[in-house]
This record gives C-alpha cells, structure tokens and sequence, in this order.
C-alpha cells in the first residue's frame, strides 16, 4: 500500500498534471488519423516520461530519454513519413478499428501484470528520500563496474544492429 | 546579494536574465555581424540610416515584420504550420537555461549540463520538419528533409567532441567545467588557467565545425539553399513566424557560441590564480557582474569566427556534406576521444 506520510505535494501534483498530457496524448497516437499528427502526439508522451523523470530527480534518465527519443528516434520516425507519404491531411485507413479488439486487452492484460507484479515485488516498501544531488560519476561507475557485461551485451546487439542497417541498405 | 531574495525572486531574476542572455547576443549578432561585418567585407557601408551608423536598423525591420499580416498557405496543415517557429526558439531557450554566467549567475546547475544542452539543440529539428512538411510544399518539405539530416549527422561529432572535455574535466557540469579550467595549470604554469582549447584543440574545432552546421550556417545551409530550394522550410513564411525563425537562428548562434567558450575558452573566469582564490567558494562577489561581460565578449570572438566562415566560403554539396561528417569529423573525434583518454589516464 501507499503510505500517506512524507508526500511531497507539488510533486504528486506534477505528476498527475503530466500523466493526464500523457494519457490524452497517447489516445490521440491511436485515434488519430493523420499520421504526422499521430507521431507528433507521441513524441508529447515522450516528452511527458522525460518530465516523469525529472520529478524522480532521474536527470541523466531524463536527459537520455530527450536525446534518444525526441532527437533521434522521433526524428527518425518524421523523417520516413514525410519522404514516404507527404500528403498533407487525413488518411481514412489509419485509423484500424478492428485492432482495438486485440489491444485493449494486451494493454489491460499488461497494466494488470505490471502492477500485481509491482505491488507484488515492494508491497509496503518505499525508495528513501534523497536529499543528496544526483551524481553521474556513480553511475558511470557502475555501468562499468557492476554492469560491466550487460553494458557489452547491449553494444554487441547494437553493433550487430549497425551492421544489419548497412548490410540491408547497400546495393552493391 | 541572490542568497537574501526570497526563492521566487531569484526565479524571476534567472527568468529574465535568461530571456536578456537569448534576445541581446541575438541583437548583436544581427547588427555588427550580419549588418556590418558582411557589408564591411563586400566594400559597403550597409544600413546607415536609422539611428547612429544604421544601429537602429534592427528595430525597424522587427517593426515591419510585426506589421505583416500572419499568412499561411491554403494547403498548409494550420495548426503545425504556427506551431513550428515557436518550438525552434522554445530549444533556444532551453538551451541558454545551463550556460554559468558568474559563481552565483547561473540559471540552472544542472550535474549533466553538457548532456542536457546536447539533447535539448536537436529538438530543434523537430520544429524544422514539422514547418517543412506543414508548409504543403514540394521545396520547404526537401528543406525540412535536408535539415533533418544534417542536424542528425552534425549532432554526433559534436557530442564525440564534447566527450574529450568531460573526460579531462571528469565532470559534465558547466559551472564545473569552468572552474576547473580557470583552477588547472598546464605545464606547471599557473598564471593562465588550463583553458580546453589548448588541450582540446583538436575537439574545439570538430565543435566549431558541427556547430556550423547545427546552425546551418553558410557552408552547410543546404536546408535554405536560395538557388535550389528558395528559402527551404522557411519559404512560406512571412510576418512575425518568419522574424521567430530569424531570431531563433543568430540566438542559438549566441548560445552556442556561450556553450563554446564555457567548453573551451575558460567561460565567465578570470584564471582564479591571479586573486589567490582556489575554489568556486573564494570567487569575489564582483564576479557575478564581471563574469556575464567576459562571457559576452567571449561570446562574440567565436561568433566571429562563424561569421567570417559563413561570409567567405561557398555551400558544400549536400553528399559532401554527409560525407564530411561520417566519413572525416566523426574519425576525428573518436581518435581524439581515445588519445584524451590514454593521457587522462597516464598523468
């Protein structure tokens, strides 16, 4: 359960104020039927986790989600539609109804897993508090220290990645 | 003086202060380089008429653009197509929210300074796509493309540059990072601080070139180029959307050029040897006043050299462009990244 003491009020605010922006932001992804529009919504929900995060005092996550998803993977996202289908206006297919079926359940199916599990896992255990100011040199440290493996089978992946892109892209 | 002002004082003051740290750079970038320096080297005079040497030019031109009626095309997505100036200027403003001005002028101390100021310029790029495809034409879509692309190519050697600064200084934060240079020897010699562009010369000018293409500054201004594309993203505007786009270019111009010098030219400091003062803690009080005007003269030295670029050379191609970045800064910057790295470690 939630305890009730030691809440900071102006943060629990934010929050609601941005998990509302989320929510209307990621209907409006899937009901929207011009499909610029829709990856624009997304990119509000993007946004709206990077400010989640800052009221976790997650700079350095924060930060990371700003210059990978927005700058980079949103970007990317633009970029292919509007060299792909310029048009400007509304395009009737996007909109797939039928799909509603199948994700409303994943997704409830998903919301229900994630917070059994949560509740689950910490019950009545709360994150302390912390007064101290976020440090990146602990966390680099132990990226490379503690995670040092993790940190190398995910750029083994991403090579791997890399590597793909240019095997598909070149024509020779 | 800040620590006696209530907690929204001091706000306000950062609020303003940030908003004076955008908008004047931006003023005198116009007028003594645009205006100015860009006539002075074609052997002429430029605006001469309003005010003292033309020195009033610029609020004639920001009144005639005010007075313009608001267009936009018949075909144009509205609603995106007056949204889009207004994000460009808003990473601007983002941007200038980390750069230390002074010990105490500073408008966020955020630890991952440098990163937060890298992540916040692409957002820019958002803004730029969304008024090419908005704008419902053929040229301002290939502008709003060409910008994407070489927004996001530039963007990588300017972060591996920056990479070579953060390992000598072994922090990311910008007010750190000043102190630091101003604290440092090089040599063994105290009296000049260790400004990073002595050490870094190499990511300094991998930055500087980046930056002018972040900027799209003449030898990359494909995204604009007027014998190919008109005006690029920029052709269907006019009135006060256009003045946001011209604003946002020459302010993040001067808030580049800010995060430059605090990167490599020693930022607000005075080499803290000179007044006996060994940390952030001893810096006089004056500082805080003396530090904004080193900044701003700092400032225009490296938009200077943007500008004398910008004025002298001819536009790249737009696959030499890409290839300039991938194929020679970003080689560049790794080696750099790698050598900072061995002598950081061997000394």
């Amino acid at each position: 359960m939630i305890a009730v003491e030691n809440i900071n009020v102006g943060q629990q605010v934010g929050f609601g104020i941005i998990a509302l922006m989320m929510i209307v932001g990621a209907i409006r992804v899937v009901t929207n039927k011009n499909v610029v529009h829709a990856a624009l919504w997304l990119v509000v929900v993007l946004a709206g986790a990077a400010a989640q995060y800052l009221l976790l005092a997650a700079e350095f996550v924060a930060v990371t989600q700003v210059l990978v998803y927005i700058g980079a993977v949103m970007v990317l996202f633009l970029f292919g539609t509007m060299l792909t289908r310029s048009k400007v206006g509304n395009d009737e297919n996007l909109d797939n109804r039928n799909g509603a079926m199948i994700g409303i359940p994943v997704a409830l199916l998903l919301l229900g897993t994630l917070t059994y599990g949560l509740l689950k896992t910490y019950k009545a255990e709360r994150l302390p508090l912390k007064n101290t100011p976020f440090n990146i040199q602990q966390l680099s440290d132990s990226i490379f220290s503690h995670y040092l493996l993790p940190f190398w089978a995910l750029s083994f992946v991403l090579l791997a990645a890399v590597i793909g892109a240019i095997v598909l892209a070149r024509r020779d | 003086m800040l620590a006696t002002l209530p907690y929204w004082g001091v706000s306000l003051i950062r609020i303003l202060g940030g908003i004076v740290a955008v908008l004047l750079p931006a003023g005198s970038i116009v007028y003594i380089f645009l205006f100015k320096m860009m006539s002075f080297m074609q052997s002429r005079l430029g605006p001469m008429e309003a005010g003292p040497y033309g020195s009033m030019q610029l609020f004639a031109e920001v009144g005639k653009w005010l007075q313009k009626e608001d267009l936009a095309p018949d075909g144009a997505d509205k609603r995106l197509f007056k949204m889009a100036p207004l994000i460009v200027l808003a990473s601007t403003f983002l941007l200038v929210a980390v750069v230390p001005f002074g010990p105490d002028a500073w408008f966020t101390n955020f630890e991952a300074g440098v990163f937060y100021a890298l992540a916040v310029s692409s957002v820019s790029v958002l803004g730029i796509l969304m008024a090419g495809w908005s704008s419902a034409n053929k040229y301002s879509l290939m502008g709003g493309l060409r910008a994407a692309g070489q927004l996001i190519a530039y963007e990588l050697p300017m972060v591996l540059a920056v990479i070579g600064v953060v390992i000598q200084a072994g922090t990311m934060n910008l007010q750190q990072i000043v102190v630091k240079q101003n604290n440092d020897k090089i040599f063994g010699l105290h009296f000049l601080g260790n400004p990073y562009i002595l050490t870094q010369f190499v990511g300094f000018i991998v930055f500087m070139i980046a930056v002018q293409a972040e900027l799209t500054q003449t030898p990359f201004d494909m995204p604009i180029a007027e014998s190919e594309l008109v005006s690029g993203y920029m052709t269907e505007y006019s009135g006060f959307r256009f003045l946001i786009f011209f604003i946002g270019e020459f302010a993040t111009a001067g808030v580049f050029a800010l995060i430059a010098s605090a990167l490599f030219l020693g930022g607000w400091g005075v080499p803290f040897s000179w007044f006996g003062w060994h940390n952030i803690g001893d810096v006089a009080n004056w500082m805080n006043v003396v530090g904004p005007l080193i900044m701003f003269v700092k400032m225009m030295i490296v938009v200077f050299l943007i500008m004398w670029v910008r004025f002298s050379f001819p536009r790249f191609r737009e696959d030499q462009l890409q290839r300039f970045a991938w194929k020679v800064l970003i080689p560049i910057a790794l080696a750099n990244i790698m050598l900072t790295a061995i002598l950081k470690v061997a000394f």
